[in-house]
This record gives structure tokens, sequence and C-alpha cells, in this order.
């Protein structure tokens, strides 16, 4: 599912006309490269088990050091959005900028972009699933509606 | 609240001052600061030998153009004050975060009388380009920055300016608690009533509910006369150690307690409550320091870089139950000058000019002194709330009005 983003007719574009990218380091870098192989990864405390988002050094719930990036479904739950209107970035068309809440650990959020979904008020709360573009050696995950659901989930 | 009363409340602010407010003034940050704060040390009853202590947010060369005004070094020398104590910076609670850092100054005595100053030339600054996004709003591959930190999250996604990060506050807002645009519009239409009134406003025209509605959307669910109007202006203040008070020519303003907690995650996006974030915490620490209540105040300053803060504020101060701030405003008789809460008397950052909360903080100051002119709040006014901030950033401040 989580394939790299084709050309897809919509109304909203995916993202601003120029991707302004995060500086790689050795905290974040398995992060914005996890789209390399369509999966994306956040940092787990292997003591407590608490996914640790922005990745750091230590686990802020028990300070452990044994962390590692681990697999997720690449689901998540649109917690709120806004339609970017203003020109900041010149040439840029309306995008959606989401926030949405990671299904295995809800209190772990992502800033992104909603791609091929209809942003009114009823976009809150839906699942979506991840989605990457790729932009120099970055892989940013994007959001689009989700195709199903899981068996069991709601 | 603690056995010992809190050290704030040796603190009052005893003179006020505010440089020529507009846009494009072409005017230097110094130029305008040193009108500031000459005002507020005359208007203490002060001369410049008798300041022995400087401060400042978010201090120099921080942030987009025209946003830090200039830093404490500069006013320093400018002014050949000889200071016990001077203090900068933009990390805290908010851009209370100077106000609150000289009370404490204060109450340790390091400082008798410290000159507090905010200033902004960001409609100089922005004359050629139009308003920015953080990061800049140029580029293109090859010499293109990078960024880390929070907006390493934020950036590659559009979400470049404040705007985009409240905008999602309010679309949480309006999923919980129903929150409509017309709510939204009565923020900004009380402001501009109020701004009126008030000759330094940027914007004093009227403007209709349909004005409002009519205009361009930013990042929804916020427009165009949801956002503030950056402008050119410098505020400062004298604060005192109280015992100054009785010899001050103007009635002080008392510091009764500070907000300035921050327990929730420090952060746009992680903060555990949408809704609120940290204007939560810092009114919650504030009432922990205080006496008085909610029911106590008779005017309120609160924080409008974007309409829906002044909501999450009337709920977090508790104004207002969680959720209830849009039907509290719907109308706008509530927040009018003659309502149960008068709300941003002066026309707030959206119509009065972004003077990055020190307008507001300047703006209590003019109403519990009882010199408002045409906009003075009739009737009583000894209580004043003043908060700074939105998202990850707070911080709050009770004044109330002494004698004299």
């Amino acid at each position: 599912m989580n394939a790299v983003l084709a050309s897809i007719p919509r109304v909203y574009a995916n993202g601003p006309a120029i991707r302004l990218l995060p500086r790689l380091d050795p905290d974040n870098e398995f992060f914005w490269t996890a789209g390399r192989d369509g999966v994306l990864r956040f940092l787990r405390c292997r003591s407590c088990r608490q996914f640790i988002h922005p990745p750091v050094p230590r686990c802020p719930e028990c300070l452990s050091d044994d962390l590692a990036p681990e697999a997720v479904s690449g689901r998540a739950t649109v917690h709120s959005f806004t339609v970017n209107h203003q020109q900041w970035i010149p040439g840029s068309d309306p995008y959606v900028i989401g926030l949405v809440s990671i299904d295995e650990q809800p209190d772990v959020r992502l800033m992104t972009n909603l791609v091929d979904c209809e942003p009114d008020d009823s976009l809150v709360g839906s699942p979506v699933e991840v989605v990457f573009e790729q932009s120099d050696n970055v892989f940013l995950p994007l959001f689009r509606p989700a195709s199903t659901r899981p068996e069991g989930r709601p | 609240m603690s056995p010992a009363a809190p050290a704030e409340r040796q603190a009052a602010i005893t003179g006020i001052g505010q440089s020529q407010v507009g846009r494009r003034l072409g005017r230097t940050d110094l130029d305008l600061t040193l009108d500031a704060c000459l005002d507020a040390i005359a208007d203490a009853g002060l001369t410049r030998d008798d300041i022995d202590g400087l401060a400042t947010y978010p201090g120099g060369g921080l942030g987009t153009g025209g946003f830090a005004g200039p830093g404490t070094p500069e006013v320093q020398d400018a002014l050949r004050l000889k200071l016990n104590w001077h203090d900068g910076g933009s990390e805290g609670p908010g851009q209370m975060r100077a106000v609150i850092a000289a009370c404490f100054a204060i109450a340790a005595g390091a400082a008798r009388h410290v000159l507090v100053y905010r200033t902004v030339t960001e409609s100089t600054a922005q004359g050629e380009g139009g308003r920015q996004g953080i990061g800049g709003s140029g580029g293109g591959s090859g010499g293109v920055p990078r960024f880390g930190g929070f907006l390493q999250w934020s950036l590659p996604f559009g979400a470049v300016s404040a705007v985009n990060w409240i905008a999602l506050v309010g679309q949480r807002r309006v999923h919980e608690f129903g929150l409509t645009r017309e709510q939204l519009a009565h923020v900004a239409l009380n402001g501009r009533r109020n701004a009126a009134l008030n000759p330094k406003a940027i914007y004093r025209e009227p403007m209709t509910l349909d004005d409002y509605l009519a205009a361009r959307m930013i990042s929804s669910p916020l427009c165009l006369f949801d956002c503030d109007a950056p402008c050119d202006g410098s505020t400062a203040l004298v604060v005192s150690h109280a015992d100054y008070a009785p010899d001050a020519p103007h009635p002080a303003c008392h510091v009764n307690a500070v907000g300035t907690a921050l327990r929730g995650r420090p952060s746009w996006d992680q903060f555990d409550d949408m809704t609120s974030m940290a204007a939560r915490d810092a009114a919650a620490s504030m009432w922990e320091r205080t006496e008085l209540g909610p029911t106590d105040v008779d005017i309120a300053q609160l924080y409008d870089g974007f309409s829906v803060l002044p909501l999450v504020w009337l709920e977090a101060l508790g104004f207002c139950g969680r959720g209830e701030s849009g039907p509290f405003v719907d109308g706008g008789s509530r927040i009018a000058l003659d309502g149960e809460l008068p709300l941003n008397t002066a026309g707030g950052q959206l119509s009065a000019g972004r003077l990055h909360g020190f307008g507001l903080l300047h703006e209590a100051c003019v109403q519990l002194r009882g010199e408002g002119g045409e906009r003075q709040v009739p009737g009583r006014h000894e209580v004043a709330a003043v908060a700074n901030g939105g998202g990850p950033i707070a911080g709050t401040m009770l004044l109330t009005r002494g004698s004299g």
C-alpha cells in the first residue's frame, strides 16, 4: 500500500510548489529516509515500548537509551487540518496541511499534507494511510484517505 | 495559593509609554524604542538615572524582518543606562517573559526600576514583499537552506507560518466544539469597533459581518481578518518595586499574579490538547497564585495574533467553560466595551496593530488608570487580565489598580 506517490488528478495540490526540507542528522535520518522502502518508521523504546517522536537519544518516558526505529502500519487518523491559500511559497496552489495521529499510539502526531481528499469538516477523525513523496534525499510522509480498515478496527 | 504572597506582588507598573504606531513608518526600531522608553520613564515620574534594570522580548536579531526590535545592549548604550540587571530572550512564557522576569528581578532585589520594552517594525520590513512565512518565501534547488528542530516537522509540508499552525487549532475547535466562522468574526468585529475609538489603531474604518465573510481565506478556517495587522511601533513599561507606587504620578498597576506554567509537550504538533495548548497551563498557574478568580476580572486583554486565540484564552482563564467561548462571543455583546467582559478595548492586534502582546499590556494599564478616553470601560475597572501567546507559548498577568 505504501507506494511512492504517482501523479493523480486532484483539486488541491499535494503540497507547496517548493519543498523546504529537513536537515538530516544521526537522530532523524532514519525517519526522513524510511520511505525508501515504502515503510513509515518511528523510534521505539525497547524497554517501555513507547514510540518516541520527535526522535531523541533517550526515551523521555523511562530514560532508557535502548531505542530503535520500528515499522508501523502507516495508518493514522486526521486530528486536524487546514487548507493553505496564502502564497508563502510563490506558485503554490491551495494545499491541505494535516495533523494526523498514528494508529499505534495516537499521542504521536505528524504534520503532513493530506492528498486526494475532500477537505471539509468531516475530514477530522477520518482514517488515512501514508504515501511517500521523494524530494532530493528525503521521503516525505503524506497521507491519503485509507482504502480499507484492517479487521477489528473502527 | 501558597502561604507566602507570590513574589510578583512586590512589583507594579508605574509608567507606560508608546511610540508612534503605524504602517511603513520608515523609522528605525531603535528610534521608535527610544520614544517609547523616554515616554514611559517620564510617565513614571523618573529620569533615566533612576532606571537600574532593562528587559525586552525577544532580544536583538531574532525571527523574520522587523520582528525582534533592538536588543538591550543597543538601548542601554543609547540611553547610557547604568544597570544592575538586564535580560532579553525569546524562550519562556511568551512575550510576557520580559515583564515577568522584571517582576522577579525586583522581588529578588536585583533592580528597583526596570524598563521593559517591545518593538516591532514588521510593516516597514514587509513593505516590499508581503507577509513572510518562517523560513522565508523563496529558494530552489541548490543553495536552499535545510531546517532542523521543530521547523523540520512543519516547513516541508508548507506549514510555514504561525497562521497554519493556529489554523489547526481552529479546525480542531470546529470539530470538537462546533466553532463557526460567525463566532470568529465577532472577535474581529469587536476589535474593529474598539479600534475606531483608538487614534493610534491601524484599521479604524467600520467592518461588517459581510465584510468579514467576504475576505479571502488565508489558511482555513482563518481568513484575512482573522490575522493581526503588521505594524511599526514600540511599547515600554516601567516596572518598579511596589513601594514606589505611592510616589508615582499615576495610579500604579499592581502585579497580582503571573502565569508561567508549561506542563504539556512544548510544540505545536505534539501538545496533548490542541484546543487549548499552553494557555491552559499558564492560566491555571496564575489562578494558583492568587485569591482572586475569573469573576473578579473587569477587563480582558487577550492575545489576538489570530482571532481564535482569544477564544482559547477565554476558556483557559475560566471566563467560560471549555468549548463555550464561541457562544460566549457570539453576537459580540458580552465582550463589548459595555459588556460583562470588555475584550481588547483598544482594538487588539487584529485592528490596532501587531504590537506583539505589549499593546495589550499597555491598554490594560490605560484602562485601569481610567485614561481610555472614548474607549474607557464604563463602571468598575479595577482588575485586568492580560494574556499573551498562542500554541505552545503562553504567559499571563493579573493587574490590579492602585490608589493614587
